[in-house]
């Protein structure tokens, strides 16, 4: 036997919706055969993963902490995968808008006043967009692969951060530790309930994601960016150009992972400190993918995903689980839901190997 | 004993029944023609005797032996060899190793290139082992692919509509070769829609429509009229026009020694083309495919901008700077080569591939957001003005068959009521009555006093509709001539490059 | 053995896993595959490596497993990539993720165990001689293997029929197909290749290099053997050169470190991320209008149509 592909007709409506389900579903399942396999109770496992983050109106605040970025960033890497531009560095940005913004709360420390929170997320947004824009000026001038480089510039942020929080940013009175000062008061993102941790930054975050599905669903630039990623050459036809493109959704996803790590900086941890993301530039993609490269779709995967960064944290305490399980199911649900993608697109069928000659 | 005989040969895609019940015999030292249009199942009922598809149902005889061919390994093996209309070659390879590629056994590279050198002698098909595919016309590609078949020593040669792309001249030397396969015994299998060729070459011919043999004959007995008759099985509408000295006008654009370097590093540079074309009037330019047809179709749209303004001016305008939307606001409409991909985006709907052309021109957004009714209604509107043929009333643009995503393509420019109308190919593979209508459709628009250049590579097309007509060759494009006092053959030596001064290339 | 004896066995040493991995991915695109998932495939080999050399004591079974193990993640993605042909990019993408996460849960309860590297060949007298002999001759296995597989795939690539047929399916995969090729087959074994490659590179991080086991101990190595096979514009020879300039900037940065040169040691260690970076534009703007060298099918999707 061997797999055939025949390509379906028309996509229906149905599998756009069923697809993430359905990769949601395998996953689960999956999940289950890897606890039972570890020695767990697959059920208690799954209680502790999906149900356990959101039994309390606590933990549902901390889902929209961790879900904020995600959605954020995942939005503006949409915007990017949709057009063909594959910027796998929004890790990086997130870091650059984190130290951006950051910066301004340092030096202004003890001199500042209403005007530094503004200062720092325009300082964030800045960040990210210009070290996005690295790679898309390579890739537009010459043709260098925008995967490698963004994915590189990861690298070099993650080790601009270790220095200026080792040496130039280092709190004096922080007996010798990596992290900066906390910010002051002016310089944090407020919080909307008192007792948890959920602030202004959701609140943004929503508003982006109106935006950008008017955006997308309504105006010629939304369509511009599917035209491109559907057929280049049509586009170029339809009078777009590519390469302002590209510049574009780089400089605005970059924007929107600067403005997810100086949200993370003046929201959430309210300092700066190596190891300051959870990698959230990266699951990012997932969500982007999950979401079906849609603004509303990417708000759903993100709180979905953030449950299970959250349940992956309680895992490794109740559990004793390894952190990395989280990456492992995110990993398997990313394959689960590029392969649901392909049964909207083709139908496969087995079909009898041919006879020999 | 016939050489190949199919009986009964059944193959369906879904539900279209692509071949029926297909009987098909080919008698050893004939060059038999397949004929029928576009979507009449040629290709699909050469493919199954190439061993490329399976047949649901039905037998293959091979000298009288039933066969199964499972693979083109198995078809070679049997000594059945087939050209493809797009050929399979690997541009970034060179002639030998594309020619081993097609041997079953593994020769060393070496003995490849002897001996292919022995056959392209032998049979007149002049080709450099060493080269790379990318650097030769599209004439020295079709040797290849004949002398890579001819290695294998077959009985049965299948070419699929070899001339389409081939100056007439470069066609009468296949021939030559054709004739000379029949003289040592071999039959050849060809599939063509150009029915004099078929009526010159051809001593069998079987005809099918809609997946079915409807007829057979001997070509030689018939007219290109009753020929025609039995492939499409009615009347198509014979294209009228009026005279031109009654239409033509001044001089709407102009095109001033333009040169343009390929973007494609393999493409064809422009090299000092200039052209009018008057009110009311359709310039035909002819060529073989690859001489800058789609550089000049670039450069003609906006896609990319000319070196000087003023090197294309339109009604008295320099706008050789303009992109394609501010040519499109100065009246001009153009209509490219490929439909799915660069025409019509495949995997969105028919209005949104209305708005990708029609967005520049305003009226399908309403402050600022795109408005849905509108483009729909312009969708309805070119569907009814040029029978579209469709399902839903707003399917994927890939949806559609070949013929009905080209009318609804012209009708979306045409519609627009342009000035100036440039199309590439307005009939590449599109069926015989969407043919008509999108030729009539031309001739209108002339009619009604806008400008028309037709960039094709069908010389029937252009001798039945161009008012005048030029040849494009290595981006040079010749002076152009009124149409009724050219023959075919004139513009065929012209397409081979006779008659453009030297600075000619090697082929 | 003298300081340049050292550095030029250093460097050795921190090439071999680049050039491991980057020989394998040369492979793959050149059958029109694009497997961004090194750096998992290089990881997970470096994981079981490691576990199955602890558990059963022997090196040699854990390099197999790490083979075996790159192969296995190959074969995931091959299932994604030609089965049902889903988007190469993300599914490469997916594969580093999943690759970072399951090596970190099977390397998790050998955290910190270290084990004796790999001995070394040395070839009798040869190695005696002043700094060639150590540097050339005396070596572990994998070195010489990694030479070897150079030559073996340049050999290959351009001098079998098979290598042939390997490269029409990363030009043009329709014609191959209409030859009789199986195209998606050939990709398959192409893919499997590089993934012992990678797991390989792995094997030879966690068991020889270190050579223990520490999460995300691979750095970036598989994106820098990405990077590298565009560098070398997918010539094999080109591609060890590569690799030995990358590594030598790697122990360069380290020796900087030691050395106490007076710049922030995380600058030294950006290094070699900056200066991917500069290779990939430098080589991209010589290259400007120099026509096609990558495989022209390489990242895209091929159905044969039944």
């Amino acid at each position: 036997m061997r797999l055939t592909l025949d390509r379906r007709d028309g996509a229906g409506m149905a599998g756009l919706f069923l697809s993430p389900l359905l990769a949601v579903a395998l996953t689960l399942a999956s999940s289950i055969v890897v606890f039972w396999l570890l020695g767990q109770d697959p059920w208690r496992a799954l209680n502790v993963y999906f149900l356990m983050p959101v039994s309390d109106f606590w933990g549902v605040q901390e889902v929209a902490v961790k879900a904020t970025p995600l959605v954020l960033i995942a939005v503006g890497l949409a915007l990017c995968f949709r057009s063909n531009n594959w910027n796998i560095g929004a890790e990086g940005q997130f870091l650059i808008g984190a130290i951006c913004g950051g910066g301004i709360a340092v030096w202004t420390q003890g001199w500042g006043g209403p005007w530094v929170l503004p200062l720092m997320l325009v300082a964030g947004m800045a960040g990210g967009a210009l070290y996005a824009l690295i790679p898309a000026v390579l890739k537009t001038r010459l043709r260098v692969n925008e995967i490698l480089v963004s994915l590189m510039l990861v690298y070099v942020a993650e080790l601009l951060l270790d220095w200026l929080v080792r040496g130039p940013w280092r709190d004096p009175f922080g007996f010798n530790m990596p992290q900066t000062i906390t910010f002051a008061p002016e310089a944090t993102l407020p919080l909307l309930f008192d007792g948890g941790r959920m602030n202004l930054g959701t609140v943004i975050t929503l508003v982006v994601v109106v935006v950008a599905t008017v955006v997308m669903a309504r105006t010629l630039k939304g369509f511009e960016i599917k035209l491109v990623g559907e057929a280049p050459r049509a586009a170029r036809f339809a009078g777009f150009d590519d390469k302002k493109l590209t510049l574009t959704v780089f400089a605005v996803s970059g924007a929107l992972a600067g403005l997810a790590g100086v949200m993370e900086a003046a929201g959430t941890v309210r300092q700066l400190l190596p190891g300051f993301s959870p990698g959230y530039g990266f699951t990012a993609i997932i969500v982007a993918f999950l979401g079906r490269l849609n603004p509303v779709g990417c708000l759903i995967a993100g709180v979905f995903i953030a449950i299970t960064f959250i349940g992956g944290e309680n895992a490794q305490i109740i559990l004793r689980l390894p952190r990395d399980m989280t990456l492992v199911f995110q990993g398997m649900l990313l394959f689960y839901i590029l392969a649901c993608d392909t049964l909207i697109l083709y139908r496969p069928r087995l079909v009898p190997r041919r006879a020999p000659a | 004993m016939p050489l190949l005989a199919a009986e009964g040969l059944t193959r369906r895609f879904g539900a279209l029944v692509a071949n029926d019940s297909v009987d098909l015999t080919v008698m050893p030292g004939e060059i038999h023609a397949l004929l029928g249009e576009n979507g009449a199942g040629k290709s699909t009922l050469v493919k199954m005797l190439y061993g490329l598809l399976q047949p649901d149902a039905g037998i293959i005889r091979w000298k009288g032996d039933a066969v199964t061919l499972p693979t083109p390994k198995a078809a070679r093996g049997l000594g059945i060899g087939m050209v493809f209309q797009h050929f399979s070659l690997f541009d970034a390879l060179t002639v030998a190793e594309n020619v081993a590629l097609a041997l079953d056994d593994a020769r060393p590279l070496r003995a490849v290139s002897d001996e292919l050198a022995d056959i392209s002698r032998a049979y007149g098909l002049p080709l450099e082992p060493r080269r790379e595919v990318w650097r030769l016309s599209v004439g020295a590609r079709q040797r290849i692919e004949i002398v890579r078949c001819l290695m294998q020593n077959p009985d049965l040669l299948i070419l699929d509509e070899p001339t389409s792309v081939l100056t007439p001249q470069e066609s009468e030397g296949l021939f030559a070769t054709l004739r000379t396969l029949r003289a040592e015994g071999r039959a050849v299998l060809y599939i063509s829609h150009k029915l004099e060729e078929v009526r010159g070459l051809c001593e069998a011919a079987t005809i099918l429509r809609q997946g079915r043999v409807v007829d057979r004959c001997d070509p030689r007995q018939q007219t290109a009229g009753s020929l025609a008759r039995m492939m499409v099985g009615a009347h198509i509408a014979e294209v009228r026009r009026a005279r031109a000295e009654a239409r033509i006008g001044p001089v709407r654009l102009r095109v001033d020694h333009l040169s343009v370097p390929s973007e494609d590093p393999q493409g064809t540079a422009l090299k000092d083309v200039t052209l009018e074309v008057g009110t009311g009037e359709i310039l035909g330019i002819a060529g073989v495919a690859g001489n800058g047809q789609d550089e000049l179709f670039a450069a003609l749209s906006g896609e990319v901008r000319a070196p000087e303004a003023g090197n294309i001016v339109l009604e008295g305008t320099p706008i050789g700077w303009n992109g394609i939307n501010a040519r499109r606001r100065a009246a001009a409409a153009f209509v490219p080569e490929e439909r799915l991909g660069h025409a019509a985006a495949p995997r969105l709907p028919l209005s949104e591939n209305a708005l990708m052309a029609g967005h520049a021109k305003g009226g399908f957004t309403r402050r600022g957001l795109i408005d849905r009714g509108r483009m729909l209604g312009w969708v309805d509107a070119v569907t009814h003005a040029f029978d579209v043929r469709k399902g839903p009333r707003d399917p994927e643009a890939r949806a559609l068959s070949g013929g009905n995503l080209q009318k609804f393509v012209v009708g979306r420019e045409i519609l627009g009521k342009p000035r100036l109308l440039v199309v590439a190919q307005p009939t590449w593979g599109v069926d015989a009555g969407a043919a008509s209508l999108i030729r009539q459709a031309l001739i209108d628009l002339a009619a009604r006093g806008a400008s028309v250049l037709v960039i094709s590579q069908d010389l029937d097309e252009l001798f039945e509709i161009a008012d005048r007509m030029a040849v494009i060759f290595h981006g040079r494009l010749s002076p152009a001539y009124p149409a009724e006092d050219l023959t075919r053959e004139a513009v065929g030596l012209l397409m081979g490059g006779e008659g453009f001064g030297p600075g000619r290339e090697a082929a | 053995m003298t300081l340049a004896e050292a550095i030029f066995l250093t460097v050795i040493t921190a090439s071999t896993p680049l050039l491991l991995a980057a020989i394998g991915e040369l492979v793959v695109e050149r059958s029109g595959v694009l497997n961004l998932g090194v750096e998992g495939m290089m990881i997970m080999g470096a994981a079981s490596g490691v576990a199955v050399a602890i558990v059963t004591g022997s090196s040699v079974l854990g390099v197999v497993a790490a083979i075996g193990a790159g192969m296995a993640m190959a074969a995931l993605f091959a299932l994604l990539t030609l089965g049902l042909a889903t988007n190469q990019v993300a599914a490469g993408l997916s594969l580093t993720i999943f690759g970072l996460g399951l090596s970190g849960v099977v390397g998790a309860p050998f955290v910190g165990m270290q084990r004796a590297g790999i001995a070394k060949i040395e070839v009798p007298f040869l190695s005696e001689l002043p700094l060639i002999g150590p540097i050339l001759f005396r070596q572990d296995p994998f070195v010489y293997g990694s030479v070897a597989l150079v030559a073996g795939v340049a050999w290959f690539l351009w001098r079998t029929k098979a290598g042939l047929v390997l490269r029409a399916c990363g030009e043009n995969p329709v014609s191959a197909h209409a030859l009789g090729y199986p195209v998606l087959r050939i990709r398959f074994a192409a893919v499997l290749f590089g993934g012992a490659c990678a797991g390989l590179a792995g094997a030879y991080l966690s068991l020889v290099l270190t050579p223990f086991w520490t999460a995300g101990m691979t750095a970036g190595r598989g994106w820098i053997a990405l990077a590298i096979v565009v560098f070398a514009s997918w010539l094999p020879w080109r591609a060890m050169l590569g690799a030995y300039l990358f590594g030598g900037l790697i122990i360069l940065q380290l020796h900087a470190q030691t050395a106490g040169v007076r710049v922030p040691s995380q600058l030294l260690a950006a290094l070699p991320y900056l200066l991917t970076i500069v290779a990939l534009t430098v080589i991209m703007a010589l290259r400007r209008g120099g026509g096609q060298v990558a495989p022209q099918a390489l990242g895209r999707p091929f159905v044969p149509d039944r």
